[in-house]
């Protein structure tokens, strides 16, 4: 436990081995350690930046999505408006068309009705013509008498 | 181990000599052979142990924090350069924590006093036969290895570091500032008269204070391992007893060993931080 020289040779290496830590050791370390800090923080404001984005992103996608359903109904009240539409025309069409057909089988019952009263005319003439004349026991010439069967018929 | 041919008492006193090298009383240069020849060389002698293993252990510190500081970057580190980087780190934010003046000396000197101590006290937790007997068999007749044990290694840093407070207590404060700070506290008088009675005793006051700065940091240092050791010594003193006391001996010698580590950790850690904290009562400016 004497105190000698090895003093001086401690406090040499002591010295040398400060100065290699302060120049090559402590500097290279530090730089990487900051460097390494800085780039730790870009990322995190990064991260930051592309949350902000994202929910940027969101609220358009929101409002695209209102919009679309917005659209949406307005089409789709517009589609039930021009069905009730198109319903409407149709059975205006049907009406017309029923009323149309009904009126063309009146006039055709009415044409029937009056060929058929012709017809009969015709035959109650001859019906007529026949039993007068076997009433009066003699021929009624149909030619002389057919303008008055005719007016006759005509009175039927 | 312990007692073949030694006695109790020359077993211990052989652990705790040096390997010394000076100038014998005759004049020619060499080892010494014993206790009293190494005390006879006097100051100009130099411990060959003690220098070898702080050197060693100063080398394999910068080549490691080196070679971590060669692959340093900003990627993810890797293994042993995480291991550099968190001691760095923690370093640093030691002297943050106290060192307020600007100073790039300060964090790498720390860094170097708390790794450099470290690895030496380390060294006490080698079963303390093992690396004397090595040296026995390659002829070498004395080997202290915890170069912390021998007080030229623990005064040879705290006279570093009090140059450097003594360097920066000039440069920050200048002469005069430094010289008012040692004579005008803690005794402060209106009178000027007065002020000039109290000037020595201030002095001789402060004086004191700033001598106990270097000297209990480098003796807390050497107490501390030196009694480790000696404690480390006794236990191994066991081993020579028989087959219970050789195995009290190991148990004891493990549960010294666990202890310790703790020692070694907080003296190189309270070094550093002493350090530090001196350096900055050393730039601070009244």
């Amino acid at each position: 436990m004497n105190i000698n020289l090895t003093l001086i040779g401690q406090s040499i290496a002591f010295i040398v081995f400060v100065w290699f830590c302060m120049k090559y050791i402590w500097p290279p370390i530090m730089s990487a350690l900051e460097q390494r800090k800085k780039n730790i923080a870009d990322g995190l404001a990064a991260a930051e930046r592309g949350k902000k984005e994202r929910e940027l992103g969101e609220q358009r996608a929101m409002e695209l999505i209102k919009d679309a359903k917005s659209k949406a109904a307005e089409i789709i009240a517009s589609a039930e408006k021009r069905g009730t539409e198109i319903v409407e025309e149709a059975k205006n069409d049907a009406k017309v068309e029923g009323e149309r057909i009904i009126t063309a089988a009146h006039t055709e019952i009415d044409q029937e009705a009056h060929r058929a009263r012709e017809a009969l005319r015709g035959e109650l003439a001859a019906l007529v013509t026949a039993g007068a004349a076997q009433i009066l026991g003699r021929e009624i010439d149909p030619t002389v008498h057919s303008q008055m069967l005719d007016e006759l018929a005509a009175q039927l | 181990m312990a007692g073949d041919k030694l006695t109790t008492t020359e077993y211990i006193k052989h652990h705790l000599q040096n390997l010394t090298f000076g100038r014998h009383a005759d004049g020619s240069w060499g080892l010494a052979h014993t206790p009293q020849e190494a005390k006879e060389m006097g100051f100009w002698a130099i411990h060959l142990d003690t220098m070898f293993w702080s050197v060693i252990l100063g080398v394999l510190f910068l080549w490691l924090f080196g070679k971590a500081a060669k692959s340093a970057t900003s990627d993810t580190p890797s293994g042993m350069v995480n291991f550099v980087e968190w001691i760095v780190e923690f370093i640093d934010d030691n002297v943050r924590g106290s060192f307020t003046g600007k100073n790039d000396l300060v964090a790498p000197l720390a860094l170097t006093l708390f790794v450099w101590i470290l690895l030496q006290n380390t060294m006490d937790l080698v079963p303390v036969d093992w690396i004397p007997q090595i040296a026995h068999l390659l002829g070498i007749q004395y080997m202290k290895v915890v170069p912390t044990t021998d007080p030229n290694a623990t005064f040879g840093m705290s006279f570093g570091v009090f140059y450097l407070m003594i360097h920066y207590s000039f440069k920050i404060k200048k002469p005069l500032g430094f010289a008012r700070e040692l004579t005008m506290q803690p005794f402060q008088a209106k009178n000027p008269l007065l002020q000039l009675l109290f000037m020595p005793v201030n002095l001789f006051l402060e004086g004191i204070g700033l001598l106990a700065k270097p000297v209990s940091l480098s003796l807390r240092l050497f107490g501390n391992l030196f009694a480790g050791e000696m404690i480390f010594i006794l236990i191994a003193l066991l081993f020579s007893g028989g087959l219970i006391f050789g195995l009290l001996g190991g148990v004891l010698q493990w549960a010294w060993a666990v202890f310790h580590i703790l020692i070694v950790l907080l003296q190189a850690f309270i070094f550093m931080t002493l350090t530090v904290v001196y350096l900055e009562m050393a730039h601070q400016e009244h």
